[in-house]
């Protein structure tokens, strides 16, 4: 049974929560318009969220020139899948431990990772140790490990989810069949643990996937850039003509013909897709994960 | 050593082995780095190697905290952090509020996905989509105003609205994110207490001033005082990429961070920089401990040790 007033702030609390999300996708809504508008409007009249002249050439220019996007795209790819699956495995090998009953060095091992939250040494002393002593500057390592592999809120995540998941009376009964410390974390614990792998897997995923830092800091080299650096490397060429916004280039004269303005976008969108088509599908476990996370963190 | 404990350390082997690759992970990435706080006490001199450098005294931090910068960063870290803490609770806890009051559960899914998306965007994106509002020349808000007879905005160049334009960003890019932590905590609260003050006659406002808000004091509590413990620390991508390194708005965007890596990278001025980190990370660890001092006296239970 509803009331009518109750229907009444119903439709009042939809119309509100519309309009913030309104707010929230709107700049995407701008961005999917500019990549199919003409250059030639951007130029002259701006960014429009119905523009005049709609054209394709954004896409048809990305295609010709896939040799390039497609190997940032490329190498996204792999940085991810290695960071994720890697990551994902120190994370949950680390929570398992952590989870077990009383052990010697328990609680140092405890403190050794809780203190990564509270002090680091910054970006000095570890861009100086990448690069001078570990020589990691332009590599693909240089994508996978700095500061994304594994940190301490996934790891208390994960420990969280199995000290209330996997069952101390089936690890135990497991070891009385005389199976292994490492068949009980395979074979036992790591099935019961789907939902806490899925989204520690999303968060590290995600981290990699939209990750320029470590690009931005270690590379230089064009054949290891990220989509994301590509991406960052384009918006420099903004950067310049914003910085001599007084002076009067043509930002179409001077790009030799590419339809650069529409082009950036179309890119980001190329960025931007594969999160946006996958979000819905797991959206389920992000949620968890920042629900229990922030609770016992 | 007993046979006992013998017993224990033997059967704890496969569990060391098991942690091993995170702990030295953690080693690589995390330890190392901190014992080169050194270097900020050092003239650094790679030829020498990091050890064998002269040492520098105070002398880097007393340049550091000589030039008006100093003030300049730390001003704007913590005041910015202080807006975004005020607008990004607010906002997230209504967020929250009207999520939990929506009865239609595909509503709230949807909802939910569109406020969720801006966290999910890369800040070199973000930069694109702020560029196509504030260009000066083809952005959206000045062809409006052009559109509409008004004189444009030079936003790239006009430090006094990136306040706004941070803080609006950073709104936008955070809240949906902290919302589902409130929407947690509201759908924790007992279902009774609403039957209870029904029966009692309290209006749908009387329900969220007197038990939604109260019952939500501990979470705001909570994640208030973490980020007060990283107040010292800001998103550098927000500072760096979304005003796209613009000279013009230094004074409004240079935060800690910003300020660090354009001395390392930029100037290549590590002695400068290195101070500025240490300042930084010591700082930082001070307001994390108070933070957590703060909170366990607030609610044990929420400390985080």
């Amino acid at each position: 049974m509803v009331g009518k007033g109750e229907r009444r702030y119903q439709r009042m609390l939809t119309v509100i929560m519309f309009l913030i999300s309104l707010i929230m996708v709107i700049p995407l809504i701008l961005l999917v318009m500019a990549s199919i508008t003409s250059n030639n409007e951007i130029v002259m009249h701006g960014y429009s969220f119905w523009p005049k002249e709609f054209s394709l050439d954004a896409y048809k220019y990305i295609w010709n020139e896939k040799a390039q996007i497609f190997h940032a795209y490329g190498v996204t790819v792999l940085v991810t899948v290695i960071g994720t699956a890697v990551g994902t495995m120190l994370t949950l090998l680390y929570g398992y431990v952590l989870a077990q009953p009383k052990f010697p060095g328990k609680s140092f091992l405890a403190f050794y990772l809780f203190f990564t939250m509270l002090f680091n040494g910054g970006l000095v002393p570890t861009y100086i140790m990448y690069t001078r002593y570990l020589h990691l500057k332009n590599s693909i390592a240089a994508l996978i490990i700095p500061g994304l592999l594994m940190n301490a809120f996934n790891v208390i995540l994960a420990r969280t989810f199995i000290q209330s998941n996997v069952p101390v009376a089936l690890k135990e009964a497991a070891e009385i069949d005389g199976a292994s410390e490492f068949r009980i974390f395979g074979q036992v614990a790591l099935p019961l643990c789907k939902p806490i792998i899925a989204t520690v897997g999303l968060f590290i995923g995600l981290s990699y996937w939209n990750d320029w830092m470590n690009g931005l800091y270690y590379v230089t080299d064009a054949k290891l850039f990220s989509i994301q650096q590509l991406l960052n490397n384009m918006i420099k060429n903004i950067e310049f003509l914003s910085k001599n916004a007084n002076s009067n280039i043509n930002v179409s004269s001077i790009s030799g013909g590419i339809p650069q303005e529409t082009v950036r976008m179309a890119i980001a969108i190329v960025g931007l897709l594969p999160i946006l088509l996958v979000f819905p599908f797991v959206q389920k476990y992000f949620i968890k994960g920042i629900s229990v996370g922030a609770v016992k963190g | 050593m007993n046979s006992k404990k013998k017993k224990m350390l033997k059967r704890a082997i496969p569990l060391y082995i098991m942690v091993a690759p995170g702990f030295i992970y953690l080693l690589i990435n995390n330890y190392i780095p901190m014992l080169g706080i050194v270097i900020a006490f050092k003239n650094l001199n790679f030829s020498k190697g990091i050890l064998k450098s002269d040492w520098a005294g105070l002398s880097n931090f007393e340049y550091l905290f000589k030039a008006p910068d100093a003030f300049l960063i730390t001003r704007n870290t913590i005041l910015y952090n202080v807006a975004f803490i005020v607008v990004n609770t607010v906002v997230a806890i209504v967020i929250a509020i009207i999520l939990s009051e929506i009865r239609s559960k595909m509503k709230v899914k949807i909802f939910q996905s569109c406020v969720l998306i801006p966290s999910l965007i890369s800040i070199i994106i973000v930069s694109y989509l702020a560029y196509a509002f504030l260009s000066g020349r083809t952005g959206f808000i000045n062809g409006s105003l052009a559109a509409a007879g008004k004189d444009t905005i030079s936003f790239y160049t006009e430090p006094k609205y990136w306040p706004a334009i941070l803080i609006f960003i950073n709104c936008w890019k955070g809240a949906g994110y902290s919302s589902i932590i409130y929407l947690a905590a509201i759908l924790g609260i007992d279902q009774e207490m609403y039957e209870a003050a029904e029966i009692d006659g309290a209006t749908r406002w009387n329900k969220i001033r007197f038990i939604t808000l109260p019952m939500l004091k501990s979470t705001v509590i909570t994640l208030t005082l973490m980020n007060v413990g990283r107040i010292f620390y800001s998103d550098f991508g927000l500072f760096y990429q979304v005003p796209m390194n613009s000279g013009a708005l230094i004074n409004a965007t240079n935060t800690i961070d910003t300020y660090v890596y354009r001395g390392l990278i930029e100037l290549g001025d590590i002695s400068m920089s290195s101070a500025a980190c240490v300042y930084q990370s010591l700082v930082g660890f001070v307001l994390v401990l108070t933070a957590n001092w703060v909170t366990k006296k607030l609610s044990s239970e929420n400390a985080l040790f």
